[in-house]
């Protein structure tokens, strides 16, 4: 117990900010993702046949590419190599190259998750919308985009939580957040080791069950009764 | 895919058709652009030239790095899948238990693994094991990513059974019950192999999943694909070319995997049997509530 206490005066503030960085980061890929996958999920479902092929292989070849080598791409390619500088403050770039390399591998996986919502209205909607007189952008506005949305939130929620964990990966993209602590911290505090990672694990276990329940409450509110 | 282009869009007429061929030649026009905008990049930077790639074609980087990595990769992958299988199935069948004790405790072991980070698991697995002596220190990142795999991945195997059941239904296990057989007898024999197959698809799609999450090993310096691969990188002054071919046999393995498990939903639809499809294979679930989509046959009657 005394050790325990001694932890949270030596590294608490630490581990409070750097769990904020992996909030943060969380925030902006979240945003980055859910701009770029909607756009790729648009032109999955296009009917032109370029788009169509390009929304598929950005999917397949991210989708399939583990998000440890996109972020050591990030840092060692991005900025080793081009000599890519969104800041001129080092560790604000490693940052912000970090949201690029999350928001490249989440929209795969946010178009996916949209697509899938699409994939909900059954084609007898559409049907019956045009049988009504409405034109493409009506029919989309008032009836399938509504649906497909409320289809999509199960899905999208997931993502964000596989957002919020691999948040982590960024480690390796030099980042300062909270699992690169949490090895320096096991390094000096061996004997409470055990300790330091339920904390920090709960860190997480707080952030991610809510958001957990509220799309599962939501998805279940919001789902269309068929 | 078919499904979602006709639900937005009616069959093109002549007009819609030619306009569909104009935007066409214009998004082949971009994507022509931007190739060329990737080659100019790479080519001013000189990543293009002849002898950043040419170590990919000499048998020595395979045989020293390339193979090992891959081999290290595949095999934690293989032990992690075999465990997470096992870990899957004890605590599933723990959440199906009628023991309020077991459940609850299977339940907050599933909960808990599913929402930490794979990553940080890895990082105090590897630490803890090395300094305890517990393995040696040599063997520690090693069984870290396998243990690390196994316990958010046995939690997602746990989860995708118990989907699995809930989605069979009703009859099967009043059948089972009728016939004398006790409910854990019933779930064993008649419910679990029926969900087993039924999730079929979506234990491959973990396959997936553990496959990738195995280069979080790279952190933890187990000596895996990536990790080789940057040593050659760093080696050769080729960092760009050496992680561009270590993420294409990643993507290669991946999508013959991901194929496989497309093609195996779709033998099983066409036998009838329909998980109805309640997670997408490669997305690595977390709180997803698995119960409410009622996949498959709802029992009518």
């Amino acid at each position: 117990m005394q050790g325990y206490l001694s932890l949270w005066d030596e590294y608490g503030g630490q581990m409070l900010s750097a769990f904020w960085g992996n909030l943060q980061l969380t925030f902006w890929a979240a945003i980055g993702s859910l701009v770029l996958g909607t756009i790729l999920a648009l032109m999955r479902i296009s009917p032109v046949p370029s788009f169509r092929a390009f929304g598929t292989s950005y999917v397949n070849i991210f989708r399939n590419t583990p998000l440890t080598i996109i972020m050591t791409f990030g840092v060692l390619v991005l900025f080793g190599v081009f000599k890519v500088q969104f800041s001129s403050d080092f560790n604000l770039n490693f940052f912000q190259i970090a949201i690029v390399g999350l928001t490249i591998y989440h929209s795969a996986f946010v178009c996916e998750a949209i697509r899938s919502g699409v994939n909900t209205v059954p084609l007898g909607q559409a049907e019956a919308a045009r049988a009504i007189g409405l034109s493409f952008m009506p029919a989309a506005r008032l009836v399938i985009l509504p649906q497909a949305f409320r289809g999509a939130i199960a899905p999208l929620g997931n993502v964000l939580i596989a957002l919020i964990k691999n948040t982590t990966v960024a480690v390796a993209g030099s980042v300062a957040e909270i699992s690169g602590l949490m090895k320096t911290m096991l390094e000096f505090r061996a004997d409470v080791g055990i300790l330091i990672f339920l904390t920090i694990a709960v860190f997480f276990v707080i952030v991610v069950i809510p958001v957990g329940l509220l799309t599962t409450y939501l998805s279940k509110k919001l789902a269309v009764a068929r | 895919m078919k499904v979602s282009e006709s639900v937005l869009f009616d069959a093109p007429g002549p007009k819609a058709r030619r306009r569909v061929v104009i935007v066409n030649i214009i998004g082949v026009l971009i994507a022509l652009a931007l190739v060329y905008y990737l080659y100019k990049v790479m080519n001013d930077a000189g990543q293009l030239t002849a002898e950043k790639w040419a170590v990919f074609g000499k048998g020595s980087i395979w045989e020293n790095y390339l193979i090992p990595g891959l081999l290290n990769t595949l095999r934690a992958a293989a032990v992690a899948i075999v465990t997470s299988m096992v870990f899957g199935f004890i605590f599933g069948i723990g959440r199906l238990s009628t023991n309020k004790v077991i459940n609850w405790i299977s339940s907050v072991v599933v909960e808990f693994f599913r929402a930490v980070p794979v990553l940080l698991m890895m990082i105090f697995l590897w630490i803890i094991l090395a300094r305890s002596g517990i393995v040696a220190p040599s063997d520690a990142p090693f069984v870290a990513v396998v243990v690390g795999l196994t316990l958010y991945n046995g939690s997602v195997v746990a989860e995708l059974i118990r989907s699995g059941v809930f989605g069979l239904p009703k009859g099967q296990r009043e059948a089972g019950i009728a016939i004398g057989l006790t409910r854990g007898q019933s779930l064993r024999n008649i419910e679990i192999p029926q969900a087993l197959i039924a999730m079929l698809p979506a234990l491959i799609g973990q396959f997936v999943v553990i496959l990738k999450d195995s280069a979080l090993g790279y952190i933890i310096n187990f000596n895996e694909l990536l990790f080789n691969g940057k040593l050659i990188g760093t080696g050769n002054a080729n960092v760009l070319q050496a992680l561009v071919v270590v993420a294409a046999i990643f993507i290669l393995i991946n999508f013959g995997l991901s194929k496989l498990a497309t093609v195996v939903a779709g033998r099983l639809s066409s036998r009838g049997i329909s998980a109805g499809k309640p997670l997408d294979p490669a997305v690595p679930v977390v709180v997803a509530d698995l119960n409410t989509t009622v996949p498959g046959g709802n029992p009518k009657g």
